[in-house]
C-alpha cells in the first residue's frame, strides 16, 4: 500500500502513477484533448500569423498561413510607433497595481479586525460586507459615473481606481484564512505587549503570503481586464486602459487587419507572459478562490 | 474587597471599549471605501430612478415617481434586450459547464503533457476582452475570414456569422465559450483532485470499468463543484456586455438580435443621457439578479442540510 500523500487543499496535483498505465482509453483521451487544444489555439495562432503579414496578404483569397510576400514585423512596429499602445500599457499597469495594493491592504486589515479583534458588532459588520457580494458593479455604472463626475474624477486615474477598491470577496478570502490560523501565535505576542497593528503587520501578514498572492493575482488580472468601468470613466484616448483603447482600434484602423491583429496580440501579450510565468499560482489561486466562494 | 472587584470590572469594561475601538479602526478604511463606492451608488441609483435626471448640464431633477419604471415596462426594446441577456445565458451555460466537465474528466486521466492542455484552455481567459473580440471578428469575416474560407474549401456554403439574424447570438456564444471555458475547466480539475484515489481503487477491485467509475463515483462526488460552477456561470452570463458591445459597435455584429440589457442601460444613460431611465432599468435587472441569488442560496442551503 502506498502512503497517501498529504495534500494542500485545492492544490492541483499531477497524477504521476496509480493509473499510469498507457491504456487504450488514456490514448483516446489524449487524442481528443489534443484535437480540442489545437482548435483552441488556432484563433491565437491565426491572429499572430495575420499580424506578421503585409496588409495586401491578409485579404488574399484563398487564405493561406504562409503569405505570398513573406512575413514582416511591419505592423508591430507601425502600431507601436503610431498608436497609443505604450501609453495604454502604462495606464493599465498603473491603475491595476494601485487597485491591487489598495484591495490587499484594505481587505486584509478589515478581515484581521473581524477575525482577530473581538469587538462588538463584528458579525454584523461581516454580514454587511458579505451582502456586497450580491451587488454586481455592472448595475451601478450609471450612479458610479454620476458620483465620479460630481468629484470631477472623469478622465483621471483615481476615477478608474477608486470604484474598484472595495472588494467584499477579498475580505471574505482573507477572513477565511485568518480564521484558520492558530491563536497561540498571537497570544504570545500579546503577552509581550505588542499592539494589534504590530501583530497584524509582523505576524499575520508574513504568514499570509499565499493568500496575499492569490488575492493580488486575481485582483490584478480582473482589474487589468476590466472593460466596463474604465470604459465609462474615460473619454480621453490618452487615459484609456488596454481593453478600452483596443476596442477603439477597429474604427481607427479601418480595414487594416494586420495592424488590428498586431494591436490585439500586443494588447494580450502582457498577461499571457505573466500567465506563462505564474501558471501554477494563477490556476491554483483561481481554483481556490472559486471553490471557496 | 468590593471596591477592588468594582475596579476590576471597570478595567474590563475599559478594555472592552478599547477592543471595540481597535476593531472598528481595522475595519474602518474598508468600510469607508465600501460605503462610498458600493453602498452610496446603490442608494443614489435608486433615487435617480425616480427622477428625470439628466447627465448633461446641472441635471434637471424633476421628481417623476414611478414614471421611469412605467416607461420601461412599456418599452419593447427593454424587453428585447432583457430577452437577449436571458437567451445568451440559456445558450452559453450548458456548453460552458458540460464541455468544461468533459475536458476536465479527460485531462484528469493519466495523459501526457497535462500542463499543455491547461495552458491551451486557460490562456484565452487571461486575454482582455477587446483582443478576444478583435480576433473573432476577424475569424468570422466573409470571404477571407478563416472559418468561412475553411467552410468553402470543404464545399460548404459561407455563413454570415456576424450579421446573420439566426447565427449572430450563436457566434457570440462560441466566442464566449472559447474565451472563458478555462475558468470552469480549472475549477473542475480542482474538484476532481479532491476525490480520494481509494474510492477508484475500491471500485476497480469490484470490477467497475472506467465508464462506471465516472458515472457512479466521479459525477456524483463532483455535484458540489457542478452546482457552484453552474451558479457562477449563470451570474457571469447574465452580466454579459463587453464582448457583445465591442462586436456590435465595431465588428458589424447584428445589433437587433444580440444587444443585452446592460448595453441598453449603457446606451440610455450615456448616449441618450436618460440617466433616470437607465437607473430604473438597472434596478429592475438588479432585482432579477437578487431573486436568482436568493433562489440559489436557498438551494445551496438545502443541499448542505441533505449532505
Amino acid at each position: 500500500m502506498t502512503v497517501t500523500e498529504a495534500r494542500t487543499p485545492g492544490e492541483i496535483q499531477e497524477k504521476t502513477e496509480g493509473s499510469g498505465r498507457r491504456s487504450l482509453g488514456n490514448w483516446l483521451a489524449f487524442g481528443v484533448l489534443l484535437l480540442a487544444a489545437i482548435i483552441w489555439l488556432i484563433p491565437l495562432a491565426w491572429a499572430v500569423d495575420t499580424a506578421l503579414k503585409t496588409e495586401a496578404d491578409t485579404t488574399a483569397v484563398p487564405v493561406s498561413w504562409i503569405p505570398a510576400s513573406g512575413f514582416t514585423f511591419e505592423s508591430f512596429t507601425q502600431v507601436l510607433r503610431a498608436g497609443n499602445l505604450l501609453r495604454w500599457y502604462f495606464n493599465s499597469a498603473l491603475t491595476s497595481s494601485a487597485i491591487t495594493i489598495i484591495v490587499v491592504v484594505l481587505a486584509s486589515l478589515a478581515a484581521f479586525g473581524i477575525s482577530r479583534v473581538p469587538f462588538r458588532g463584528r458579525s454584523l459588520v461581516f454580514w454587511v460586507i458579505l451582502a456586497g457580494l450580491m451587488v454586481p458593479p455592472q448595475v451601478l455604472i450609471v450612479p458610479l459615473f454620476t458620483e465620479m463626475d460630481f468629484f470631477h474624477l472623469i478622465d483621471t486615474y483615481p476615477g478608474i481606481i477608486l470604484p474598484q477598491i472595495a472588494s467584499p470577496l477579498a475580505v471574505f478570502i482573507f477572513k477565511q484564512f485568518f480564521d484558520g490560523l492558530p491563536h497561540e501565535l498571537e497570544d504570545a505576542a500579546r503577552v509581550d505587549g505588542a499592539s494589534r497593528l504590530r501583530i497584524y503587520w509582523q505576524i499575520w501578514m508574513p504568514l499570509s503570503r499565499p493568500v496575499i498572492a492569490a488575492v493580488a493575482i486575481f485582483t490584478f488580472v480582473l482589474s487589468w481586464n476590466n472593460f466596463i468601468l474604465p470604459f465609462i470613466m474615460v473619454t480621453n484616448t490618452e487615459m484609456m486602459t488596454i481593453p478600452v483603447g483596443l476596442a477603439t482600434v477597429q474604427s481607427s484602423y479601418g480595414v487594416r487587419y494586420a495592424d488590428i491583429m498586431a494591436s490585439a496580440v500586443l494588447g494580450g501579450l502582457p498577461l499571457i507572459i505573466v500567465f506563462l510565468f505564474f501558471q501554477r499560482q494563477i490556476v491554483q489561486g483561481i481554483a481556490n478562490t472559486g471553490l471557496k466562494s | 474587597m468590593a471596591a477592588r472587584a468594582e475596579t476590576a470590572q471597570q478595567t474590563k469594561v475599559n478594555r472592552g471599549r478599547r477592543t471595540d475601538l481597535t476593531g472598528y479602526l481595522f475595519v474602518l478604511p474598508f468600510l469607508i471605501a465600501y460605503g462610498l463606492f458600493l453602498v452610496w451608488p446603490v442608494i443614489l441609483g435608486l433615487r435617480m430612478s425616480f427622477f428625470d435626471w439628466s447627465l448633461v448640464g446641472t441635471g434637471t431633477t424633476d421628481f417623476l415617481g414611478l414614471a421611469n419604471y412605467r416607461e420601461l415596462f412599456g418599452d419593447p426594446d427593454f424587453w428585447a434586450s432583457l430577452w437577449h441577456t436571458i437567451l445568451f445565458t440559456l445558450l452559453s451555460t450548458p456548453p460552458l459547464v458540460l464541455l468544461a466537465l468533459g475536458l476536465a474528466l479527460l485531462a484528469n486521466r493519466a495523459v501526457p503533457a497535462r500542463w499543455f492542455f491547461r495552458l491551451a484552455f486557460f490562456a484565452p481567459y487571461v486575454l482582455p476582452v477587446s483582443t478576444v473580440a478583435l480576433i473573432w471578428v476577424w475569424l468570422y469575416q466573409p470571404g477571407f475570414g478563416l472559418i468561412n474560407s475553411y467552410l468553402v474549401s470543404l464545399g460548404l456554403p459561407e455563413v454570415d456569422w456576424l450579421a446573420g439574424e439566426n447565427v449572430a447570438m450563436i457566434s457570440v456564444v462560441v466566442v464566449t465559450v472559447w474565451w472563458t471555458i478555462g475558468f470552469n475547466f480549472v475549477l473542475y480539475l480542482a474538484g476532481l483532485q479532491e476525490i480520494p484515489e481509494e474510492l477508484y481503487e475500491a471500485a476497480a477491485l469490484d470490477g467497475a470499468g472506467s465508464y462506471q467509475q465516472t458515472r457512479f463515483i466521479t459525477i456524483p462526488l463532483l455535484s458540489r463543484t457542478t452546482f457552484l460552477i453552474v451558479v457562477l456561470q449563470i451570474l457571469a452570463s447574465l452580466f454579459v456586455f463587453d464582448q457583445i458591445y465591442i462586436m456590435n459597435t465595431s465588428g458589424g455584429l447584428n445589433y437587433t438580435v444580440t444587444r443585452p440589457i446592460i448595453q441598453y442601460v449603457y446606451e440610455q444613460g450615456f448616449t441618450q443621457y436618460r440617466v433616470g431611465l437607465a437607473a430604473a432599468m438597472s434596478y429592475v435587472f438588479f432585482v432579477l439578479i437578487l431573486v436568482f441569488n436568493i433562489v440559489q442560496f436557498v438551494l445551496a442551503r438545502r443541499r448542505r442540510r441533505e449532505a
